[in-house]
């Protein structure tokens, strides 16, 4: 009997929610592997970077990788993966788009490490510690990876085949990509294995739409009891739904929450939060500039709220930086 | 005009580039009656015709900030002039909401602009440009070191 396929499972900067939608598959995993093998994924199962290192190049048939690229360990590791394996799917909207991780690039490195390690009021630091590159103790040298200040995708690090939106991925979707790659029916490179049409298409309360909708406020989703049949922008919830790839069976929405955005972009469009910030300004009434800004009070964050899993994919990919590691000190985010 | 290319290595020679998406209705017109009265005014904006300024998509905008643009200004018919009844009210909600969040994206509001110029308001295209390229070039480069949407390899390099 032929040598079943290799499959890697890999994750960076990300909760694990990924993982999660693996063992998601419930018993369907089983069939998954009975026909290929899981020879590295570390979350699950014990395997070092020595055991994937050992591997031939290109043995993998190939390898999921979940997770935003921002240390050089994380760099590192994509690489080493990227050499042993014939394909790389993006596994989530952290390593497709960036991910609510790539939110980080509202900030640096530095002011980072200032909130978590000495300003955050549950982690007593009266010394001060910071992480270390090097760091010496009892005459040993000890190591940490590199922290860049600017979070990634895994596209800007590594060449990518596939991509696989959403947070997380729905099991169907997971389910579907790994059939097409062990039929040998997947599409052509690059393509993000999901509908290419908005979810409003797909959207259980369509109906409810109006044919032009012109609101004078927006509102926030505590602020309101959100009546479950009627479309939530039609309602004055801002729901990403018409810039939004469809594919996640509107699971958000029949939790009566708006969409906020975690398949991403359809393939027409180059900058998510630009076009999902366009859809929703379109939707206001207002003419005049105080109207507009009292119809928009209820978005003070448009980064956040636009840009929520997209940021480093974006055109501008970050907060501007003066120099190297220095915030621009005109503004502060949502200040 | 002077080089463009090395002014964070020279600030000297730094002219403020501006990008300039003007309407086919109103802002191009003036700015094409600027020129046939010879009115004389800063040469730093490359102007883009478009049919409204409705049509500036964010991503248009984005992507001019993204590509070495200084400043970005859109021009459009003044209220309730628009040859299409509304597209500049598009433009003005779209400019509201990505003013916003371009200040939060460490992007000065100067840099951005949006203007109601008329066919007949030559001499405001010059007021206008003239206006923006003097304060964008007092708050310098929109990159002081090519880093923001530069090649990949440099954001990786100064982390």
């Amino acid at each position: 009997m032929a040598e079943k396929p290799k499959l890697a499972f890999y994750w960076c900067a990300a909760c694990g929610g990924c993982d999660e939608a693996v063992l998601d598959l419930e018993e369907k995993l089983l069939d998954v592997v009975s026909s290929a093998d899981i020879v590295f994924w570390p979350v699950a199962l014990d395997f070092k970077r020595r055991d994937l290192a050992a591997m031939a190049d290109a043995s993998i048939l190939a390898a999921f990788v979940s997770g935003a690229i921002r240390t050089t360990e994380q760099q590192e590791m994509v690489r080493l993966l990227r050499s042993k394996s014939q394909l790389v799917f993006a596994f989530g909207s952290c390593s497709h788009l960036g991910g609510v991780p790539g939110l980080a690039n509202l900030w640096t490195r530095d002011t980072i490490f200032q909130t978590v390690y000495t300003e955050n009021a549950s982690t007593p630091n009266p010394d001060g510690t910071l992480p270390q590159l090097i760091t010496v103790e009892d005459g040993r040298e000890l190591t940490l990876p590199r922290f860049y200040d600017t979070v990634q995708t895994l596209d800007q690090v590594v060449d990518v085949d596939y991509y696989l939106p959403g947070c997380p991925p729905t099991p169907k979707i997971l389910l579907a990509a790994v059939n097409q790659l062990l039929s040998g029916q997947l599409p052509e490179r690059g393509a993000v294995l999901a509908p290419d049409h908005a979810l409003c298409e797909d959207c259980p309360r369509r109906d409810s739409h109006p044919d032009h909708l012109a609101l004078d406020q927006f509102k926030r989703p505590q602020d309101v009891l959100i009546d479950e049949g009627t479309c939530l922008l039609a309602q004055g919830i801002l729901c990403l739904g018409p810039a939004t790839r469809s594919g996640c069976e509107a699971q958000c929405i029949k939790g009566n929450m708006p969409c906020t955005g975690c398949f991403g972009p359809t393939s027409r469009v180059r900058d998510f939060g630009g076009k999902a910030l366009s859809a929703i300004a379109s939707v206001a009434a207002a003419k005049e500039e105080a109207a507009i800004l009292q119809a928009f009070e209820n978005v003070p964050d448009p980064i956040g709220a636009f840009y929520r899993y997209s940021l480093p994919s974006s055109l501008l990919r970050r907060r501007r930086l003066q120099e190297s590691g220095q915030l621009e000190a005109a503004h502060s985010p949502t200040g | 005009m002077k080089r463009l290319g090395a002014y964070w290595l020279m600030p000297e020679l730094f002219e403020p580039r501006i990008v300039a998406f003007f309407c086919n209705w109103c802002t191009y017109l003036a700015a094409d009656l600027a020129g046939t009265s010879r009115i004389k005014y800063a040469p730093n904006a490359r102007v883009i015709r478009v049919m409204c300024s409705g049509r500036v998509d964010p991503q248009f905008v984005l992507e001019a900030f993204a590509h070495g643009a200084d400043g970005v200004l859109i021009g459009g018919c003044h209220p309730g002039d628009c040859h299409y009844q509304e597209g500049n009210y598009s433009a003005l909600r779209r400019f509201q909401l990505l003013k916003h969040l371009l200040k939060d994206m460490g992007i000065e509001e100067e840099r951005f602009r949006l203007e109601w110029i008329s066919a007949s308001e030559g001499d405001k295209v010059r007021a206008v440009i003239n206006d923006m390229v003097e304060k964008v070039r007092a708050l310098g480069p929109l990159r002081k070191y090519p880093v923001v949407g530069g090649p990949l390899e440099e954001v990786a390099a100064y982390g």
